[in-house]
């Protein structure tokens, strides 16, 4: 007997301040008015998707000792436009990424629990750890963290916010006016916590939310970062959308499981996915190229030449050869407050390989970025759209994906209107939501019931 | 008769719980089991906002509430536990239009840059009606849930030690809203160019590092949130003393005061627009409202009779920061009007029984006023600054031509 179809969980991705994100486009809007927050919100529920998610960053990116100026700059404050949003929609879920470095636990959480209960339980947590000075900057608690601690302090930092989710249990509030009791328990929300990272103790002031504690993303590939992952998260944004990388990360991190008595439903695996849709397969393809063109402009090309060559190339022609002369392989100074330079490990390495691509293709320095940059991850008609995704999670690439549009806020549009009928056709998306919570649009048991299931095992 | 806007009172109500009396959540009015439901909040700032009351403010702090001003303590007769204030506020902005939402920050313990673009944010959410209430945060208690400092305790027997940590307090909270206020200002509002020609989506040179260097901290910036709506959301802050009427006096927009009369609103008024002035902010708007704990009914007997009653409840009489108001709406309206020519320029009235003493605000008091002329009858502004009478302020950081 065949094994039964997986159901695909779906979610989207605002459009982020990078160059996948086309501002240039005619039908591109406001990256920061709430009016597209709520239009990208409401089609997304429309579509019944699991959650719609919002990046965070910290410090403007600069480049060359400036503001990098040539892709989207600027955004909201992750929880203040979820809590609003909460507001226009009515079952999406509202995971916000949220940094552990540059927060404290009895904020974030009483931010988080805050959330999840004006949201009737829809909020999840995307954790992300940083270390960088230059980010610190913007922060009075100043400083960073060495590399090497920045899981300690994001495993201690996930740690603590649970103790505190778990201070209150539910049903300390009696509010009887009879008796005049409205705390059953003097001591509701009593915690202590002494480590390394965190040395606080007293009482969490936000009673215990709908979901018990938000849902847990975690969105580092590391070794660490899978097995933190492994340990407590609920899901993963992952950046393997392929078919290969996709089912060997997704096999790596489920085997992980089992060490912590886990079941392999209980922590979804989630890529960034990004699509183009056409009428047909080949017009969807010239659509593509035209939007790899959109993404990487010429002055877009030069600077992403710079991260790989760690030097200004200001003064090469976009349309020309590549630079002659090699990478600088010193410190990093070219690029900060973006994740994307740390990929280019070996500089010189990586400049042959780009020289020997262009001169086999007649590339110029734009072609070569346009090739080597990131091609959109689904391009083709509805059909052929929706049956890829369909293989793809039916054959463990992931447990369904996080769309990223490259249009705000009328990028998601099309899928919602096109693709997602289909997948419902062939049963494998829901066609109504059959919970109120994002635990329940996800799979994911309570946690109360979830902490017994694993005591049981 | 006509009115006349300028003899208008400005008008907010402070939110907090099931009402700011402790025993108000054991009303049949109230409904303390929906305390931390977004219907609850978003009933109560609707029923504000069809008063046409300028503002509301959410309370917030960084722990549990407590019946001691520096301690925690143990009660389990009153309400305990809280949303976050600024999460509060943006989850009723899309349900209103008009209304201002001020939600209380703690400057101790918080990141100035997050608060910064958190109410940039709520800015955003609500077109334009944020505000902010800052507040400092003397617990020892509160202290040790960050771990990252220790407050002294404030001993009232040792006053000019309690004096000193205060004023430490509201120094550093000084600097705090300077660096709110700049990041506000770090990005120039035509910052964002989308020139396709050369590929820039900004125009790097209309952002700008704020390079706060203070005693307590600094911060780079710029923003990674645009300038706000309103340029500068109105910044409040409550006092009760002269150095917190000095924070008031250097970086407020609005400053709430608890004078228990005519004649020591007149000073405490005095003091602030001394302090403006020392500041160099002689020429600039700068509101001064009075706080009271209402409690309004059709006779001041019903009113007198209520909150005896829930004195009752509570054990003990009421008492708090701010004079407590019993009688008619009328009564209230000569007392409001009173202070005003001491030179008040508004109101925040903290409703004893948020249930009851709300709906008598905007459904007794304010028609009350609007007869007198003293009161709008109808919203004349899209955002806070603009209810308020204030101008959308220049950017600092641009170049003046």
């Amino acid at each position: 007997m065949s094994k039964p179809l997986k159901q695909i969980h779906l979610a989207a991705h605002f459009p982020g301040v990078n160059n996948t994100t086309v501002w240039s486009d005619p039908a591109a809007g406001s990256h920061i008015e709430f009016a597209s927050f709520a239009h990208f919100a409401r089609t997304a529920e429309r579509a019944k998707f699991d959650f719609l998610f919002l990046a965070e960053g910290l410090r403007l990116r600069e480049q060359g000792g400036q503001i990098y100026d040539l892709d989207v700059v600027g955004r909201p404050d992750t929880f203040t436009v979820l809590a609003a949003l909460a507001a226009v929609t009515d079952r999406l879920g509202l995971t916000g990424t949220i940094n552990s470095t540059f927060n404290e636990p009895y904020e974030v959480a009483r931010q988080f629990a805050s959330l999840d209960h004006l949201s009737g339980g829809r909020s999840a947590w995307n954790v992300v750890t940083s270390w960088d000075a230059f980010t610190g900057e913007n922060f009075r608690r100043g400083g960073f963290l060495p590399q090497e601690e920045r899981y300690a302090r994001a495993k201690e930092f996930l740690a603590t916010a649970h103790e505190l989710f778990d201070s209150w249990h539910g049903d300390e509030i009696v509010a009887d006016p009879v008796t005049g009791t409205f705390l059953r328990d003097a001591k509701a929300g009593a915690f202590v916590h002494q480590g390394p990272q965190f040395d606080i103790h007293g009482r969490f002031d936000v009673p215990r939310s709908p979901q018990g504690r938000p849902v847990i993303f975690q969105a580092g590939d590391s070794e660490e970062g899978r097995e933190f992952a492994a340990a407590g998260a609920d899901a993963i944004f992952s950046r393997y959308a392929s078919w290969d990388d996709g089912r060997a990360f997704y096999d790596d991190v489920k085997k992980r499981l089992a060490k912590y008595g886990r079941g392999k439903d209980q922590l979804l695996i989630l890529p960034a996915a990004t699509f183009v849709l056409g009428d047909t397969d080949a017009e969807a393809e010239e659509l593509a190229g035209q939007v790899r063109r959109q993404q990487v402009s010429g002055a877009t090309a030069i600077k992403h030449l710079e991260f790989v060559w760690n030097r200004d190339l200001s003064s090469y022609d976009p349309e020309g050869p590549l630079p002659d002369v090699d990478p600088d392989t010193g410190e990093d100074h070219i690029a900060r407050g973006r994740a994307q330079v740390r990929m280019y490990r070996d500089r010189l390495a990586t400049a042959r390989e780009w020289r020997e691509l262009a001169a086999a293709h007649h590339w110029s320095i734009r072609d070569l970025v346009i090739h080597t940059g990131n091609r959109q991850t689904f391009v083709g008609s509805p059909a052929t759209v929706a049956r890829t995704i369909n293989e793809f999670v039916q054959g463990d690439v992931s447990d369904g994906f996080i769309l990223v549009p490259h249009i705000t806020p009328g990028g998601l549009d099309p899928f919602a209107d096109k693709v997602v009928p289909l997948l419902q056709e062939q049963g494998v998306f829901r066609t109504d939501y059959e919970g109120t919570t994002l635990r329940d649009h996800l799979g994911l048991a309570h946690p109360d019931e979830a902490d017994q299931r694993r005591v049981a095992s | 008769m006509s009115s006349n806007p300028s003899a208008h009172l400005h008008l907010a109500v402070a939110l907090d719980g099931a009402g700011w009396h402790p025993a108000a959540w054991r009303e049949a009015v109230s409904r303390p089991r929906e305390l931390f439901t977004a219907g609850y909040w978003a009933d109560l700032v609707t029923e504000a906002e069809r008063g046409l009351l300028d503002f509301v403010t959410f309370e917030d702090g960084l722990g549990l509430q407590s019946s001691h001003p520096f301690a925690p303590d143990e009660r389990t007769d009153q309400v305990r536990g809280r949303l976050d204030a600024v999460l509060t506020a943006a989850r009723v902005a899309p349900l209103t239009r008009h209304i201002g939402l001020v939600p209380t920050v703690v400057a101790t313990h918080t990141e100035p840059f997050h608060i910064s673009k958190a109410i940039a944010t709520l800015d955003y959410v609500s077109s334009g009606r944020a505000g902010v209430r800052v507040r400092v945060d003397a617990r020892p208690d509160e202290a040790a849930h960050f771990g990252r400092r220790t407050v002294a305790h404030i001993d009232p027997d040792d006053l000019p030690a309690a004096r000193e940590t205060v004023t430490e307090l509201f120094e550093e909270a000084a600097d705090y809203v300077e660096v709110v206020r700049r990041l506000w200002d770090s990005w120039e509002d035509d910052a964002e160019i989308r020139d396709v020609a050369t590929g820039r989506f900004i125009d790097r040179g209309k952002l700008h590092y704020i390079d706060f260097e203070g005693r307590h901290f600094h911060v780079k910036g710029p923003s990674i949130t645009p300038r706000p709506p309103q340029g500068q959301p109105p910044v409040s802050a409550l006092a009760h003393d002269t150095v917190p009427y000095r924070l008031v006096a250097r970086q407020a927009d609005i400053g709430y005061v608890t004078p228990r009369d005519a004649d020591e609103a007149r000073s405490i008024v005095a003091e602030i627009r001394a302090g403006q002035e020392t500041a160099g902010r002689a020429g600039e708007p700068l509101h001064v409202f009075g706080d009271l704990v209402v409690l309004l009914d059709q006779d001041a007997a019903a009113a007198r009779a209520r909150l005896d009653r829930l004195d009752e409840l509570a054990g003990e009489p009421y008492t708090g920061d701010a004079p407590v108001f019993t009688g008619t709406a009328a009564q209230l309206a000569d007392r409001l009007q009173e202070f005003a020519a001491a030179g008040l320029t508004g109101f925040r009235l903290r409703p004893a029984v948020a249930g009851h003493d709300l709906p008598a605000v905007t459904r007794d008091l304010v028609p009350e006023l609007q007869r007198r002329g003293a009161f709008r009858r109808a919203y004349e502004a899209d955002t806070l600054r603009g209810l308020l009478g204030l101008a959308r302020p220049a950017n600092r950081y641009a170049a003046t031509v």
